[in-house]
């Protein structure tokens, strides 16, 4: 009746696990009591759950993704901490089968679960504003893919407290993960989790590379989009060309589990390297989905806060475009030791040299638009220059492991995990909070708190070094990575520095936390009424804070690069004289659809019942899902009207606002 | 959001007339490109299986291969099947556009059965295999050519149930816009699936049968 599923599936013998799941159990909870208690539910369900808004979407994807930054650094924590004492053979607080869990569910959850709808908020808040029109290509499309990546949030979440999760480290190698040396369910787990959200991913990356060619603004040519959106671009582009790799790897793999087939078996001429050449074919694109949104927010940031244009706009696209291309030709740097042979070796070692190229465009392009600029540090301008720091630091010991023999003395040791914490940290983690920081006046209509903002920066940053530096070196002394217990007491100090480290960024979290709770209550302090916090060059800025619905009331005729920029520019009095003279329309907006929320929760019976191989329930889940979208595809207006009165009254009002708030 | 929300007679400062002028394109245009997108991705998922069945294609650990297990015959028959489909598949996109209802009702009933002939002769052609003791579990080879012919199979199935719906569609609501723009998808992806048949006859049957 319930396939695998018994009592037995809830861990009770051992005590850190039910202690962690009692405390999330607890919190989700509480949280729903609350909710309940407030009678908030009416509001959530037609105002957030069922919204098909871009900007509204982005929001609850960095709500997910801050909520399982806590999740991951929590595994984070325990993996150093069991590090800093488990010298000797049976040191350390977390026995071999837990130690290997949290080090595979950290990694999966912070690629996959924190970074990803991270960058796919941002882009989801900013590029629809920053391209001039009123939403996305696909609205009910996007929620439904925001609802199936918080499916998989979910299916991986189950798995601390109902199961167990995968122990084969964040991507899953075969013939490890294969059925006959991982029987239980964590893999499968794993798999369908991802499988899920990555349906999601894809779609979305359809939606918003969609959008960014086919609608933006009058007059907002490809050479006038801020940077933002042509790494966006870039950025959904790789989504689309690579997540279909991921999709069918892990189904390859889920038949091998699932019906005896052998395309990673050992047995039966399977090819285990066959698994490991894919994912890698998904998995360098994907560092380059996640790190060039980056290198936009940072784009935008500096050259606000520096008040001048971006030093080497078409260098910039060029070097996003150069690395969106080069980024599928270096997959086999992963794995230089499985032996391909020297030319292999060296086609794929030059080519990831090369990448470093563009990404150096890319630096000193930041820093000449800084040079000479008034800069003003804001917090977001912090994380931008520790990232210019740091990633320089990152990109050149990935240069270093580009080299094909020394990556085989370093290949799987603590040298690699600091290098490529090194660049996620520094370059995706500073990136995201820079842009959240950067963005949330504009999403929230207060700013954030900068002290505490900069607090968080100062502890991240040196949490960062302390944390990883000490990596680079035990690397280099030989000690491997996933290492539950060693032998080696040379190498306990540094990992208790490492551990320190930990410290620090945890004291960068809590101030994140802090940051957040001050500015709300003081909120009425720090509104944000003119709608442009930042003096900022892009068109999200010329939208009220928090903007309309229909984002812009008339769509804006773009006219020039930092078209924002310049109209400010233009005299006060004519700009207000033009404003009485707007004659406003009605505007047609996406209707909000439980499509994408109904979907998600078929998808996780589904999922659920697939891991647990309860057959009947996967049909019923099927079934669901197929009604679902029937129901869906049976629409005939999925628009509703805005009154032009509505429209105007809301745009006289920014207007007036704006240069009130700017007065002289 | 509408095209005539775009064109705002106050808005217009003589632009020179570029392409990118014009602002957000029609509907049907973006959701025509967003669908192509999706079939890149969808052809990128199937590259993804030739590959590895390219990999696998000679790793038959003992068991069959693939010139003792193809029919040529069979495989023809199933071609021809499957490209007729997409030529009465252009017919019907023809009698849509033509607003003719009883040429649509006809291009799809012959686009289904073609279809559904095509998808009976691959059940059987599976069926004769999995007799014959060439079951997926029997070696990597079998693995790669199931899923990569099952794979295609599931797709033209997906594909009948969408036609059916359509059809439906057309039935309930007539030739309105969102019924016309899902017939155009519809229609993508229909031919999308010939050319990777083409794909893989090529590549499973005529170099594996060898």
């Amino acid at each position: 009746m319930f396939g695998k599923l018994s009592w037995s599936a809830i861990p009770v013998d051992e005590p850190i696990d039910m202690i962690a799941s009692g405390l999330m159990v607890l919190a989700v909870l509480s949280l729903l009591a609350w909710v309940t208690a407030k009678g908030h539910w009416r509001y959530l369900w037609r105002e957030w759950l069922t919204s098909v808004e871009h900007k509204r979407i982005g929001v609850m994807y960095i709500v997910l993704a801050l909520v399982m930054l806590l999740r991951g650094f929590t595994d984070a924590v325990m993996m150093r901490a069991q590090q800093a004492v488990s010298v000797g053979p049976d040191g350390g607080y977390l026995p071999p089968e837990h130690y290997n869990q949290i080090f595979s569910a950290h990694g999966t959850i912070m690629i996959f679960f924190m970074a990803m709808p991270f960058i796919i908020g941002l882009m989801n808040f900013a590029v629809p504003l920053q391209l001039g029109i009123r939403d996305v290509a696909f609205p009910t499309l996007n929620s439904v893919s925001l609802w199936l990546t918080a499916s998989g949030i979910l299916l991986t979440n189950m798995s601390l407290v109902v199961g167990e999760f995968a122990r084969t480290g964040w991507l899953a190698y075969p013939p490890l993960s294969e059925l006959k040396y991982s029987p239980g369910v964590g893999v499968d787990y794993y798999l369908w989790a991802l499988q899920i959200s990555g349906v999601g991913t894809l779609l979305s990356g359809i939606n918003l590379a969609t959008t960014i060619l086919k609608m933006r603004a009058p007059g907002m040519g490809y050479t006038r989009m801020p940077v933002f959106c042509w790494t966006a671009l870039a950025s959904n582009l790789l989504i689309i060309a690579a997540f279909p790799v991921l999709t069918a790897t892990f189904a390859m793999l889920l038949l091998d589990r699932y019906l005896g087939m052998h395309f990673f078996t050992v047995d039966g001429d399977g090819n285990p390297m066959m698994y490991i050449n894919l994912i890698w074919i998904w998995g360098h694109p994907e560092v380059y989905i996640l790190i060039l949104p980056c290198f936009g927010v940072f784009s935008e940031v500096v050259s606000t806060f520096s008040g001048k244009p971006l030093f080497g706009y078409r260098s910039m696209v060029a070097a996003t475009m150069a690395i969106c291309v080069l980024s599928f030709i270096v997959w086999l740097h992963h794995f230089f030791t499985m032996g391909a042979g020297a030319n292999v070796n060296g086609f794929f070692g030059v080519m990831t040299m090369i990448i470093a190229v563009p990404t150096g465009v890319k630096v000193y392009n930041w820093l000449f638009t800084m040079y000479g600029g008034r800069v003003r540090f804001h917090a977001p301008m912090y994380w931008s220059v520790g990232f210019m720091v740091t990633f320089v630091i990152g990109g050149m010991t990935g240069v270093l492991l580009a080299v094909p023999p020394a990556d085989f003395i370093l290949h799987n040791s603590l040298f690699l995990i600091a290098h490529f914490h090194n660049v996620i940290i520094g370059g995706v983690v500073f990136g995201v909070l820079a842009g959240y920081m950067y963005w949330f006046p504009k999403a929230f209509g207060f700013t954030l708190h900068e002290g505490w903002g900069k607090v968080s920066f100062w502890c991240w940053f040196i949490g960062f070094y302390l944390a990883f530096m000490p990596l680079y070196y035990l690397g280099m002394l030989g000690m491997t990575r996933r290492l539950q217990h060693y032998d080696n007491p040379a190498w306990q100090p540094w990992l208790i520095v490492a551990a320190a480290g930990v410290v620090f960024i945890m004291a960068g979290i809590l101030a994140l936390i802090v940051q957040l709770v001050v500015s709300i209550r003081t909120r009425d302090q720090r509104r944000d009424l003119t709608g442009d916090p930042w003096g900022g060059r892009s068109l999200e800025w010329s939208t009220p804070s928090p903007p309309p619905a229909w984002n812009f009331a008339i769509l804006p005729r773009v006219e020039r690069e930092d078209d924002y920029w310049h109209t400010k520019a233009r005299a006060r009095e004519e700009r207000i004289a033009a404003a009485r003279a707007l004659v406003y329309e009605d505007i047609h907006m996406p209707r909000n659809s439980p499509t994408g929320f109904i979907t998600a929760f078929f998808a996780v019976v589904t999922g659920f019942a697939l891991i647990w191989h309860i057959w009947w329930m996967v049909a019923l889940g099927l079934a669901g899902a197929l009604a679902t979208t029937l129901v869906f595809a049976w629409r005939d207006e999925s628009e509703f009207e805005i009154a032009a009165d509505e429209v105007a009254q809301a745009d006289q009002a920014h207007i007036e606002a704006y240069w009130a708030g700017t007065a002289p | 959001m509408t095209a005539a929300a775009v064109h705002h007679p106050t808005t217009h400062h003589g632009m020179p007339a570029a392409s990118s002028a014009a602002g957000p394109a029609p509907k049907r245009i973006i959701i025509a490109y967003g669908f192509w997108l999706f079939l890149l991705s969808d052809i990128v998922m199937f590259s993804t299986i030739f590959a590895t069945y390219a990999v696998v294609a000679r790793a038959t650990a003992g068991g069959p291969t693939g010139a003792q297990l193809f029919d040529p015959v069979n495989v023809a028959v199933e071609t021809a099947l499957l490209l007729f489909s997409s030529f009465s598949c252009g017919m019907m996109s023809l009698a849509m556009n033509a607003r003719n209802r009883s040429a649509f009702y006809v291009g799809a009933a012959v686009t289904f059965l073609l279809g559904l002939g095509f998808l009976a002769l691959e059940m059987r052609e599976f069926a004769d295999m999995v007799a014959q003791g060439a079951t997926p579990q029997r070696s990597a080879f079998l693995s790669g050519f199931f899923t990569l012919v099952g794979c295609h199979g599931a797709h033209v199935a997906a594909g009948l149930l969408w036609l059916v719906v359509m059809v439906a569609q057309v039935a309930d609501k007539g030739w309105r816009r969102p019924v016309c723009h899902r017939l155009m998808c519809f229609s993508l992806f229909w031919h999308a699936l010939d050319i990777i048949w083409v794909a893989l006859f090529t590549i499973v049957y005529l170099m594996g049968g060898r």
